[in-house]
């Protein structure tokens, strides 16, 4: 049972067609009123917030990188284990969100800064430009709709040992860089060729011939030097610095409902503190996200505010999201029926439940 | 021949923003530059079907509100992913404080 429903999660599956033919894939979600003024002030894009978190980001990670490598290289070791390990975390997990959202295109105003902060990104995370923007894209059509959505990550049962693995990323690693083998050879997954148009699968096969090149000069450097180093700086941190994404990202949706159009059935927001918040770039207000995604993630915690009486209460820490998705999670194993749902509070807008929405034969 | 069709009212639409506009169980969206000029193009992205007049007008440009795909509206080019066709954009003018478009 659990093997086949597995198998439903694929893009070429039964359950995607079903939901292409249902009218649930690229239905319309809720979103809750916002009067169009206030909606335009919260999407307002400024450059300011953006810059100052990328100059942090930047700043922190080459300070991290030219301290620990330079004890590294004289012999000190476990005094940069520290230092690399907050350089790897910015760049493994800090990585993550500023994929997504410098990916969205709202994170600057300005174009070009967007468009720079993705391509490195992508580059640390692994994730090819192309393919990763249209496989978002899909996410945010087609959320949590099995046979869908690429990017749901604790399916019905839970691939629970791929999911404790990836806190190392030693099932995304390997599985990234063999894509961009392929890539690099001109040709693309059955998923990605359902996602990306024939148009753009170019620039996938351009990435990955020039990222192949950086990462062959990272292993030949390690070689020639005798050293650990160059794949600790290039590549590594997305092993060793990637456990926070993975914290933080299964929070998202883990556990919620699956085949629904309310964002508030399927998708949690969490407070998190100053740290977690810049690492993350605000994505704990995630609902909000979903459900507005043109507001960059700087107007979260406004939007927040301007719709909570639509939605149940913020989950007050990752700690209590953990406490609620841990124990569903293990209960899909059993129940793939079973998932969280929550009450909304007194004068919330009803759950938007069509009929469209009752899951075709799962 | 052009076929001036009446939309909505000038003031109606904010400076840098969008208007709906149904037409014959078409719809199409109506924009206000920043320097008070309008604009005409169809209402739904040409990504997915979704109403262009719920997206966010910033200088020239309308970014959708699903996906973000942008258009230059004055010309109906599309920007860049996930926008790859162009949007079809229509002649405007203001008449007694209405906009027109040539539906032509
Ligand atoms: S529907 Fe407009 S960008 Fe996707």
């Amino acid at each position: 049972m659990g093997r086949e429903r597995l198998a439903q999660y694929a893009l070429d599956s039964p359950a995607g067609r079903q939901a292409l033919d249902s009218g649930l894939s690229g239905a319309q979600w809720f979103h809750s009123e916002v009067p169009r003024k206030r909606l335009k002030e919260l999407m307002a894009r400024s450059d300011g917030p953006a810059i100052r978190d990328t100059v942090i980001w930047v700043g922190l990670m080459v300070v991290c990188a030219a301290a620990g490598g330079v004890l590294w290289v004289h012999g000190h070791p476990w005094a940069a284990v520290p230092l690399l390990l907050v350089y790897g975390v910015l760049y493994g997990s800090g990585g993550d969100s500023r994929w997504h959202e410098a990916g969205h295109g709202t994170a600057f105003r300005t174009r070009w800064m967007d468009t720079a902060v993705y391509q490195l990104a992508c580059f640390m995370m692994m994730r090819d430009p192309t393919a990763y923007r249209w496989g978002h894209t899909r996410h945010h059509t087609d959320t949590l709709i099995v046979g869908r959505d690429p990017e749901i990550q604790a399916m019905r049962p839970a691939r629970l040992v791929r999911m404790l693995a990836n806190l190392f990323g030693l099932y995304d690693v390997p599985v990234s860089l063999g894509k961009m083998l392929l890539h690099a050879a001109g040709r693309l997954t059955t998923d990605e060729a359902d996602t990306i148009p024939e148009q753009e699968r170019f620039r996938t096969y351009r990435t990955a011939r020039l990222w192949s090149l950086v990462y062959a000069a990272t292993l030949a450097t390690a070689v020639v030097t005798s050293s650990w180093l160059p794949l600790l700086l290039v590549g590594g941190p997305r092993m060793y610095g990637t456990f926070m994404h993975i914290v933080y990202g299964l929070t998202q949706h883990a556990g919620l409902g699956e085949n629904v159009l309310d964002h508030r059935l399927n998708t949690r927001s969490v407070r998190m503190n100053v740290v977690n918040r810049f690492l993350y770039w605000n994505m704990n207000f995630h609902v909000e996200h979903h459900m507005f995604p043109m507001v960059p993630y700087h107007r979260l915690p406004e939007l927040h505010e301007q719709i909570k009486g639509d939605l149940a209460p913020m989950y007050p820490s990752i700690w209590a999201a953990y406490r609620e998705l841990v124990p569903a999670v293990l209960r899909q194993l059993k129940d793939q029926s079973y998932y969280v749902r929550r009450d909304l509070p007194p004068g919330a807008a009803p759950y938007y439940e069509p009929a469209v929405a009752v899951p075709p034969s799962l | 021949m052009p076929s001036w069709i009446p939309t909505v009212k000038a003031d109606d639409v904010e400076a840098e923003d969008v208007a709906p506009f149904t037409h014959g169980g078409t719809e199409y969206a109506i924009y206000r530059s920043p320097d008070d000029e309008y604009f005409a193009s169809d209402g739904f992205c040409t990504h997915e079907a979704e109403m262009l007049c719920r997206g966010f007008v910033m200088g020239h440009e309308i970014e959708c509100p699903r996906h973000n795909g942008r258009f230059d509206y004055r010309t109906g080019k599309a920007l860049g992913a996930p926008v790859l066709v162009g949007l079809r954009t229509y002649p405007t003018r203001v008449v007694d404080g209405v906009v027109e478009i040539d539906l032509d």
